[in-house]
């Protein structure tokens, strides 16, 4: 297990965590090497959604171990601080800053310091607009850098939101359900996208078009009532005679 | 310093600073130099009533700052303008002196009205202008801060934060009205003689107090404006529209909420602080929370989120509430209730907003 934890950009061990009795997460265990691209799948309730929240700090597991970087202690930290060490996450459903423009959407994930003076009188005011011009090329939303983010299509929000974890520089990017509401064309994209990402940066990705999973061509996790149901390859996990009961379905 | 006050500068605002620079010169010269029977004279008791105005003016800047900028809606804004107030309002007691009805050369009226031997620790110092003004602004600040603290750490925000705010006003209210607190109970600290040797009676003194409010509104919208153009203004409005995932992206939220928070309160402060003097008395009533509310309507009938709107819907509405309370006395608050119904109905954006949509001025970051 230990080289496993120094090997790891995620780590999590016996990981439980319970809502009103319900056991959202339950021992659940598994790990993402540095650089890796890792796609979770599973039913609805399977706990995906928690685990990202377990992971970015909005919810404190009941019990269990979570480690990022290999040492450092994910439980005891708050979200911005989780943020800070390098964790991003883009959420279900888009979460842009709908009143503000594109870029400026991207100037504010943009990494760096983060403190109230850096963004009243330091660093933050002095950001040159070609800092960002790389994320906006790969989102492809350079034409529209002016445009109010509120404005975008839920396909373009959805890059913006992925243009905004790659403006952090994270060292793990979790990601859920980026491909919801696009279209095939679009869908391809970001596959390609994320499978050319990953290597710089650990990713983790939730979510339930199975072609999308395919294209990304990893390792899958599937998640059943706060556990792993079975982990491998796209073949081996959609083989699985407990994966095809609880969640592709015969 | 000017870089950053400066930095991002746009028409309406040099029209704004401009237009408070002119008032702030011609007023007190249409006051004094033009004589009395004259068609351009302003006499003193408008000076004064004006002078009120932009007090709240800056009050109501103050409030935009939180609400329109970082969602932040405290109804108790009036405690940190009364906070402000009254540290101005101990400083013209004890300029007082042996002129009181008792001719206790320290011991303002209503303290040797009570029988009090000495003077509260509280009332130290107070017969230092320079003292006053720092606790004019120290004092509400440090509620603010230690309010804030613990408010924004708890990550209390909406309907929740309105309501802490509204008791901590009312709070306030009641510990102010008790005698033994020793600011003058119910009837609060008046009867003022002079202000740094000036009689604060005198037409000079009364268009100088006018010319500084106004000074310090321009000062308090230029810091405002520039918080709010800065990145500081992106990321408070951040907080604003989608709080989670501005911590989700590294900020720490309670930081900037806190700070805001604390300039806003200290703006407040300076604004109770002009206001004292040109109204002659400060009593505990300045913490209603009704006055908080009315700031808040101020603030939406002008525009939420443009600084220069709430600065000028206080002034139209306190404007409005002088001629109606002076005509129609029963028919102000129900004049008050409809005026923020209709505004809420039709100009959500309040008036600045509305004229900024009409001419497409509107200007970056001022998004509502």
């Amino acid at each position: 297990m230990n080289s496993d934890l120094t090997d790891s950009i995620l780590y999590l061990d016996a990981v439980s965590v319970s809502f009103d009795g319900f056991k959202a997460l339950n021992d659940l265990s598994f790990v993402v090497g540095r650089g890796e691209l890792r796609a979770i799948i599973g039913p609805n309730g399977a706990g995906k959604t928690t685990m990202m929240d377990v992971v970015t700090g909005k919810t404190r597991p009941d019990k269990g171990t979570v480690v990022f970087d290999g040492s450092v202690d994910l439980t005891t930290r708050d979200e911005s601080a989780i943020a800070s060490l390098g964790i991003g996450r883009k959420f279900q459903k888009p979460t842009v800053f709908d009143h503000q423009t594109v870029e400026d959407n991207l100037l504010l994930a943009l990494e760096g310091p983060r403190t109230a003076f850096s963004s009243l009188f330091g660093w933050r005011n002095r950001i040159a607009v070609n800092q960002i011009l790389e994320a906006l090329s790969i989102i492809r939303l350079g034409d529209l850098k002016d445009r109010l983010a509120g404005s975008l299509s839920h396909g373009q929000k959805q890059w913006l939101e992925i243009g905004m974890l790659l403006a952090q520089n994270p060292k793990l990017l979790l990601v859920d359900e980026p491909v919801a509401g696009m279209t095939d064309a679009e869908t391809e994209e970001t596959a390609r996208l994320l499978a050319s990402i990953a290597g710089e940066h650990a990713v983790v990705v939730v979510e339930h078009d199975m072609s999308f999973v395919r294209a990304l061509n990893c390792k899958v996790t599937c998640l059943h009532e706060g556990s792993v149901l079975a982990e491998g390859t796209i073949d081996s996990v959609s083989a699985n005679d407990r994966v095809i009961d609880v969640y592709l379905g015969r | 310093m000017m870089a950053f006050l400066f930095h991002r500068f746009d028409k309406a605002s040099l029209v704004f600073i401009v237009a408070l620079a002119l008032i702030a010169v011609f007023v007190p010269v249409l006051n004094l130099a033009v004589p009395d029977g004259s068609t351009f004279h302003i006499p003193t008791y408008l000076v004064s009533l004006w002078g009120k105005y932009l007090s709240y003016a800056l009050l109501a800047l103050a409030l935009d700052l939180v609400w329109g900028y970082c969602g932040i809606l405290s109804l108790g804004h009036g405690a940190f303008f009364a906070l402000g107030g009254y540290a101005m309002g101990m400083y013209l007691m004890r300029q007082i002196g042996a002129r009181g009805v008792y001719a206790d050369p320290i011991l303002p009226d209503f303290m040797v009205f009570l029988n009090w031997k000495e003077l509260p620790i509280t009332w130290y110092f107070f017969d230092h202008f320079a003292y006053a003004l720092v606790m004019i602004i120290l004092v509400p600040a440090l509620l603010a801060l230690v309010f804030g603290w613990f408010a924004f750490r708890s990550r209390v925000t909406g309907v929740y934060l309105s309501i802490i705010t509204q008791s901590l006003t009312y709070a306030l209210l009641l510990a102010f009205f008790r005698n033994d607190m020793g600011f003058g109970g119910n009837n609060g600290l008046t009867d003022f003689k002079d202000i740094i040797g000036f009689s604060i009676q005198a037409p000079a003194t009364r268009a100088t107090l006018f010319s500084i409010t106004a000074v310090m509104l321009a000062f308090g919208f230029l810091v405002a404006r520039s918080m709010v153009a800065s990145r500081f203004g992106q990321v408070l409005a951040s907080i604003r529209d989608a709080e989670s995932r501005t911590r989700f992206l590294g900020y720490r939220v309670e930081n900037y909420k806190l700070l805001v928070f604390v300039v806003s309160a200290a703006m407040a402060g300076i604004a109770g602080a002009l206001y004292v003097p040109q109204v002659g008395i400060i009593n505990p009533s300045e913490f209603a929370p009704d006055n908080s509310i009315e700031a808040v309507i101020w603030v939406a009938v002008g525009g939420r989120g443009t600084l220069i709107g709430a600065a000028i819907g206080a002034v139209l509405v306190n404007f409005a509430k002088t001629w109606l309370t002076g005509t129609f006395p029963d028919f102000w608050l129900y004049g008050l209730g409809a005026l923020f119904i209709l505004v809420t109905l039709f100009l959500p954006k309040g008036i600045i907003g509305a004229l900024a949509a009409r001419f497409g001025a509107r200007g970056k970051g001022e998004a509502a």
